[in-house]
């Protein structure tokens, strides 16, 4: 039974990875799960320098999900590289390092501090609804998603995974631009735009007003996503948005995901990670299936 | 060792106006956990994803147990108050740091609680050996105050007046003129930031436990941040990580 998985030339142990921003970069979960069983670590968004992030409250709970506005708290390029690259080193799993900005040159410095460092896939945060200044600006027209993903091509050296926004009218025309611009895999769907309104205080849950929703609700809108995409560009995909488990995993592969992130439900299963790859791999065995990418893409 | 357990609920019982008590059976947390640590406790009903971080009022690890004692906030802890002898529910934990007994030891400890910030004051109590004054702080009806009897000397602030001094915990204080050599607090945040300033008016040092809306109560969302005074070690910012960092920190160290 093969459970492996090719990213743009990156061979992956599986197809379970983790969502951007929901694990760290791997030392907090690292107590609950062994890193090694999973098949890439994706890391918080690092930008070229320090970011704050947003003032609290920064979350809250939504029927079947949540709202976040973090911000993008990060450390910077400089500790990330002397820190967290060292540590994700220790386990036999792929590294994938998630870049955020607010210009493209800041992009492009992040992109190019991780040249040689030994890092597996770089994905790039074009689509995050919570900070002002790049981000989603990047994310929601086309052209704009060509340009950056064009710019951010010339300085990398490893595989670039451009990660798409739901918060637009068509999703494949994004996908279409950033395969145009060389984009080597595409990853969605980031989260989407929400609000809630705390009635007894009269005021917003959380401070930014608005958050980026996630959690199982969002699923059925991931899937229809991933699956659209799929049939619009050639690149592979990295499904994500409410999965849980490995029946929701499932649902992604077989919408079109080569690879599959758990996000959300670290939160409130710290073993979700492993438990979806020991799930998928009971699933291959019940329906005899040889290799997994039979399953990719199979539902048309 | 943090561990996510599935644990079974002892007893519960309603000891004021919405303030519940609960003893569940936590074997490898109650193993664990420390005084001014916390849990948190999953909901049965899938549209609550996010766990409840409540902080733990008694520990006993010779039994396996773990008391809490939390206000029915909404309906996730409306849920739990619900709960029975015999029923299961998971719980993530030991959270968190605690309160430093070691650093004060050999000093004269004032522990202040108001509200529902009272319950881990009674742990902390329990294990604090030497010299202890027990300060709580009520808006009227009172809770836990014959636990804290046994623990140590007591002194009670109700917002009606109905009991002890009327006012806050900070009045309780200046009424009975108590002196400390060390502060350990947990409470609503007005009440930290007067302990806070009593703290640098006094030179006594105080440590403080907060709170903020959490998510996965590991340190990995950077949900539950604090400003701190100093760049903090996790992002270089100045936010530290309630969940992780804290929830007990110097008052010193974060900005309120």
């Amino acid at each position: 039974m093969k459970t492996s998985v090719n990213l743009a030339g990156v061979e992956l142990k599986n197809p379970v990875m983790t969502a951007s921003g929901t694990f760290g970069s791997g030392e907090e979960y690292s107590e609950f799960v062994d890193l090694k069983e999973l098949g890439a670590v994706v890391t918080k968004g690092v930008a070229n320098v320090p970011w704050p992030g947003n003032p609290t409250p920064r979350i809250a709970e939504v029927y079947g999900g949540m709202l976040n506005a973090i911000g993008l708290q990060n450390p910077g390029i400089d500790v990330f590289c002397k820190r967290d690259i060292p540590f994700l080193k220790q386990f036999d799993t792929k590294i994938i390092v998630n870049v955020c900005g607010k210009t493209t040159e800041d992009y492009c410095e992040v992109v190019e501090r991780l040249s040689d460092e030994p890092v597996d896939l770089l994905e790039i945060n074009i689509s995050c609804p919570n900070v002002k200044e790049g981000g989603i600006a990047f994310g929601q027209d086309p052209k704009a998603v060509e340009a950056i993903t064009k710019e951010v091509k010339k300085y990398a050296k490893q595989p670039v995974i451009m990660k798409l926004s739901p918060n637009v009218t068509d999703i494949t025309e994004m996908a279409r631009a950033a395969e145009s611009g060389g984009a080597d895999v595409l990853s969605l769907i980031n989260t989407l735009t929400g609000m809630k309104i705390n009635i007894e205080r009269q005021t917003f849950a959380i401070a930014n007003k608005t958050g980026g929703m996630s959690g199982p609700a969002v699923k059925p809108i991931a899937v229809r996503m991933v699956y659209q995409v799929a049939q619009a560009v050639k690149v592979p995909l990295i499904g994500m948005g409410g999965i849980t488990c490995a029946e929701d995993a499932l649902e992604f592969i077989l919408a079109g995901a080569t690879a599959v992130s758990i996000g959300t439900a670290n939160f409130f299963n710290p073993y979700a990670t492993v438990e979806t790859v020991r799930g998928i791999e009971d699933y291959m065995r019940r329906h005899q299936v040889e290799d997994i990418c039979e399953l990719i893409g199979a539902v048309r | 060792m943090k561990i996510k357990e599935c644990c079974t609920v002892i007893s519960q019982k309603c000891i004021a106006k919405g303030i519940y008590s609960m003893w569940i059976s936590a074997e490898v947390i109650a193993g664990e956990a420390k005084a001014g640590q916390f849990i948190s406790l999953f909901s049965a009903d899938g549209s609550r994803l996010l766990p409840r971080p409540i902080s733990l009022c008694e520990i006993d690890p010779e039994q396996g147990r773990l008391r809490i004692v939390y206000r029915v906030a909404g309906a996730g802890t409306e849920e739990f108050s619900h709960l029975k002898s015999g029923d299961r529910i998971d719980v993530l934990g030991p959270l968190g740091n605690g309160f430093p007994l070691e650093e004060v030891k050999g000093k004269k400890v004032m522990l202040m609680g108001g509200g529902i910030g009272v319950p881990p004051m009674l742990e902390t109590a329990k294990e604090l050996e030497g010299e202890k004054l027990i300060v709580c702080g009520y808006r009227d009806e009172l809770f836990l105050t014959e636990e804290f009897s046994e623990a140590g000397e007591l002194y009670l602030a109700t917002e009606d007046g109905s009991a002890g001094v009327k006012g806050n915990v900070m009045d309780a204080v200046r009424e009975y003129a108590l002196d400390a050599d060390a502060i350990f607090a947990c409470g609503p945040a007005p009440m930290l930031r007067a302990i806070k300033a009593y703290g640098l008016e006094k030179d006594i040092p105080c440590w403080i436990s907060m709170e903020e809306k959490m998510a996965c109560g590991v340190g990995a969302c950077l949900a539950c941040v604090c400003q701190s005074t100093e760049v903090d070690g996790h992002s270089h910012v100045h936010n530290k990580r309630i969940c992780k960092d804290g929830p007990v920190f110097r008052s010193t160290e974060i900005e309120l």
